[in-house]
């Protein structure tokens, strides 16, 4: 079990939570991800661990809610527990070992994942880069927080609410061509499986290594199932063990994006049971 | 009672028209009359060869004998003293192959029911009221890496000896494939619950959600948190594919991917919120007790047509025969020789239908049987909504990955000795399927066992 020790409505739809939970805060790396259940009949989840406080024993999640579990999620808050929580599961993201320029690319949920990788990149002396956007202002998140950890932060908007107006992947093209804090030696996509792929194909011709850290469905994220295989330079690969990142060039994205829609139909089923449900309890 | 003297007493079950579509328990277990009965068939052979087939030495004639005067507490005393988990293994071990194999009855008749005897007085056992005896007598702390039988096992062992000890477990729940690949109706999870509260109650810490290797490594255990020893039982749960054609199309699963979603998140019940297909047609690959599993949970959540694709015959097949005969009965349908070739995508990404090939027995293979071959010109479709693939699982590589000096098979396999379980690091022990691969319950039991009396004997040698 996990208390939650801190909750913040991002938007509407997102809302982080910062979980007590010691042994975790102290194994976490950037790129890695737990598992949570949060009733006794409830599936088990992934979600991003966006940043750990090993001094507090605290790790930050930041969840969008988009179906049943989630948004259990999304109606906890302060003081409640959080019944499974396992992890950190995933291998850690490979940082160079300094003098490197990384850029991290955040979409939705991902932005927040930039926190701790911002760091890590930062502490071991590399130029760490933050590129994040959204449909306008109001969907960003976290820039603030990402303004205190990372050297540069990007925005990007849809409708040039905030920072440029424009997508993330034509902000990050431009970098490659040496604007703002300059080309790439490496770039770290985490987000919609869509903007991976569009990121993928950003960098595809300028050789630059580019990792995306890929979300398919999980079961029990700890190799058991083989149900988050993605097929990555022709071969099968397990996510959750294997991954979750890997080299965005050898991803089959098309495949990855069909089988996350596997359950839609009982996935809408399970979200109008909770919806339900929640009605008669009010 | 209808039955003759050297027939084994039947097993009363769930008529099979009925139970294909519940996961209540298929065997009702005996009455004590059966039982006492049935104990009444062995014939207490001076050398009793019945003991040698058991990978923990049960003393078969003994307990069976006890049964025979009723005396159930005596009985489960000698059962549990050499099995620790008897009320599994009577259900799950394939006995055939075991004791009943070695059995002197055996051969011209029916060997005798040991392993529906053993159920019989482990569930005895059960309707009694456990004396609980606080345990911990001694400073030695000992960690288990991952709760299936191999790991519930040593732990148990090694409380009765006064150790203290603490499970971690990588899932939300205790009990490896007991809990998460062998379904209700065969091992109901009552049984395990019940054997996993014996432990505690003997004082043995269990904790979820604890992924050695990721959470805590193994150096953290046996330095900061002062484990004097280690036992390693992570199972060998990693599922292998065919690596055919369409293999990622959905609707097609792993076998532990399937019975994970039904047993361990509850798919069976219509409340949970874990997804699963209810195929109309489905089509299991391979021809083990997953295999069985995965086929009759098919029929059980609502498949028309269910059926086993297994490329050998019905006599290489490694299913308990007790398995594969309930599966007949319950309508299971068998292809044999048939070679899976090919899912077929429905133009949408998902299954409608399993290309095959017919197969043909030729000359014995490394396996040491025989080899299928391709009959040419023999393709055909079966048309399915699911594949479920039951070919076989490799260890799970979570804590080797992560750990330096732990020595593994090209396979895989942690490398331990037969005898001890001792590991290339000192103070680490190692046994079942991620020493073995992919074996059987009692085996990882047993392993557990030995490797609980090596550990005290390193501990306190004497
Ligand atoms: C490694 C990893 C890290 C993740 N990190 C986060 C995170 O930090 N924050 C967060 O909010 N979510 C994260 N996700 C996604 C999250 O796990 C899913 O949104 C969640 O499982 C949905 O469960 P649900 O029951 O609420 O919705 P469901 O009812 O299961 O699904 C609702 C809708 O979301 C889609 N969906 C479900 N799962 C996924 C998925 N994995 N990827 C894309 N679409 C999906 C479904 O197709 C469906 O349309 C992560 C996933 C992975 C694999
Ligand atoms: C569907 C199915 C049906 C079967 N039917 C039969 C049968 O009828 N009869 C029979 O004898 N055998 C059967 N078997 C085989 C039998 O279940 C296994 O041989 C046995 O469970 C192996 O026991 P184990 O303790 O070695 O490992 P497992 O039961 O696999 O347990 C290993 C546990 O370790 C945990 N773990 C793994 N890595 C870590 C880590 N790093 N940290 C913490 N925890 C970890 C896993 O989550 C798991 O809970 C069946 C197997 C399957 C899959
Ligand atoms: S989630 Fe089951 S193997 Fe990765």
């Amino acid at each position: 079990m996990s208390r939650i020790v801190e909750t913040r409505q991002l938007t509407p739809v997102t809302k982080m939570f910062v979980l007590d939970n010691r042994l975790i805060a102290e194994s976490a790396q950037a790129g890695q991800f737990v598992m949570l259940r949060v009733h006794k009949d409830g599936e088990r989840i992934p979600v991003t661990i966006a940043d750990y406080d090993r001094e507090a024993g605290t790790i930050t999640i930041v969840v969008q809610a988009v179906g049943a579990t989630t948004r259990r999620v999304d109606a906890l808050d302060v003081g409640d527990e959080i019944l499974d929580v396992a992890g950190p599961l995933g291998s850690p993201i490979e940082i160079p070992d300094g003098g490197a320029h990384v850029v991290g690319v955040g979409g939705g949920f991902g932005a927040a994942a930039l926190l701790c990788l911002m760091r890590e990149i930062h502490a071991k002396g590399n130029t760490a880069t933050a590129i994040v956007g959204a449909r306008n202002q109001d969907l960003l998140i976290m820039t603030n927080e990402l303004l205190g950890v990372a050297d540069n932060v990007e925005i990007c908007t849809d409708d040039g609410s905030a920072g440029m107006k424009g997508f993330v992947t034509q902000r990050l093209a431009q970098l490659i061509e040496g604007q703002g804090p300059g080309r790439p030696d490496r770039v770290i996509a985490i987000g919609p499986m869509a903007m991976m792929r569009a990121i993928a194909a950003t960098t595809k011709e300028s050789g630059i290594k580019t990792m995306v850290s890929m979300d398919p469905l999980m079961v029990d994220g700890t190799g058991m199932c083989g149900g988050c295989r993605v097929i990555v330079d022709g071969k099968s690969q397990f996510a959750c063990i294997d991954g979750p990142v890997f080299d965005a060039q050898l991803v089959d994205f098309d495949l990855a994006m069909r089988r996350n829609k596997a359950y839609a139909e009982q996935e809408k089923a399970a979200a109008e049971r909770l919806a339900c449900a929640t009605a008669e309890a009010v | 009672m209808p039955v003759k003297r050297f027939d084994k007493t039947p097993m009363p079950t769930q008529v099979a028209g009925m139970r294909a579509h519940n996961f209540l328990e298929v065997n009702e277990g005996y009455t004590e009359d059966h039982a006492r009965f049935e104990a009444e068939r062995c014939l207490r052979c001076q050398d009793p060869i019945c003991v040698t087939g058991c990978p923990v030495g049960v003393p078969i004639p003994q307990f069976i004998h006890a049964v025979a005067l009723g005396d159930m507490q005596g009985a489960s005393r000698l059962l549990r003293s050499a099995n620790p988990l008897a009320s599994v293994c009577g259900r799950v071990c394939a006995q055939e192959n075991q004791c009943e194999a070695r059995c002197s009855l055996a051969g011209r008749f029916n060997p005798v029911a040991i392993g529906h005897l053993e159920r019989f007085v482990a569930d005895w056992e059960r309707t009694q009221t456990q004396e609980a005896k606080p345990q911990i007598t001694r400073t030695e702390k000992v960690a288990i890496i991952g709760s299936g039988p191999a790991g519930l096992v040593c732990a148990g062992e090694l409380a009765r000896l006064g150790y203290s000890v603490t499970i971690y477990e990588a899932l939300h729940a205790p009990g490896g494939v007991l809990r998460y690949g062998i379904p209700e109706f065969r091992l109901p999870k009552d049984i395990l619950d019940w054997e996993i509260s014996l432990l505690t109650d003997l004082g043995v810490k269990i904790e979820c959600n604890v992924i050695i290797g990721r959470t805590l490594s193994l150096d953290q255990l046996t330095t900061k948190m002062g484990y004097s020893a280690v036992f390693i039982g992570t199972g060998a749960g990693l599922p292998q594919f065919l690596g055919i054609p369409g293999e990622n199309l959905v609707g097609v699963y792993s076998a532990n991917e399937y019975l994970t979603r039904v047993n361990l998140m509850r798919g069976y019940s219509a409340d949970a919120d874990t997804p699963v297909a209810h195929g109309e047609s489905v089509a299991i690959v391979g021809a083990g007790n997953t295999a069985m599993d995965a086929v009759r949970t098919a029929m059980r959540m609502g498949a028309s047509k269910a059926m086993v694709i297994y490329r050998r015959s019905e006599t290489e097949m490694s299913a308990r025969e007790e398995e594969y005969h309930h599966a007949k009965e319950e309508g299971v349908e068998f292809h044999w020789l048939t070679n899976p070739l090919e899912i077929i995508d429905d133009g949408n990404g998902r299954v409608s239908g399993l290309r095959c090939q017919r197969m043909v027995l030729g000359e014995p293979d490394k396996s040491g049987r025989a080899r299928p071959v391709a009959i040419p010109d023999s393709e055909f479709v079966i048309p399915v909504d699911n594949v479920v693939l039951a070919i076989g699982t490799t260890p799970n590589p979570m804590l080797t990955r992560t750990t330096a000096g732990l020595s593994t098979t090209p396979s895989g396999c942690i490398v331990a000795d037969e005898r001890t379980g001792s590991t290339s690091r000192s103070l680490v022990f190692a046994g079942g399927d991620a020493v073995s691969g992919a074996a059987t319950v009692i085996l990882a039991a047993g392993a557990g066992k030995r490797a609980a009396s090596a550990i005290h004997e390193t501990l306190n040698p004497g």
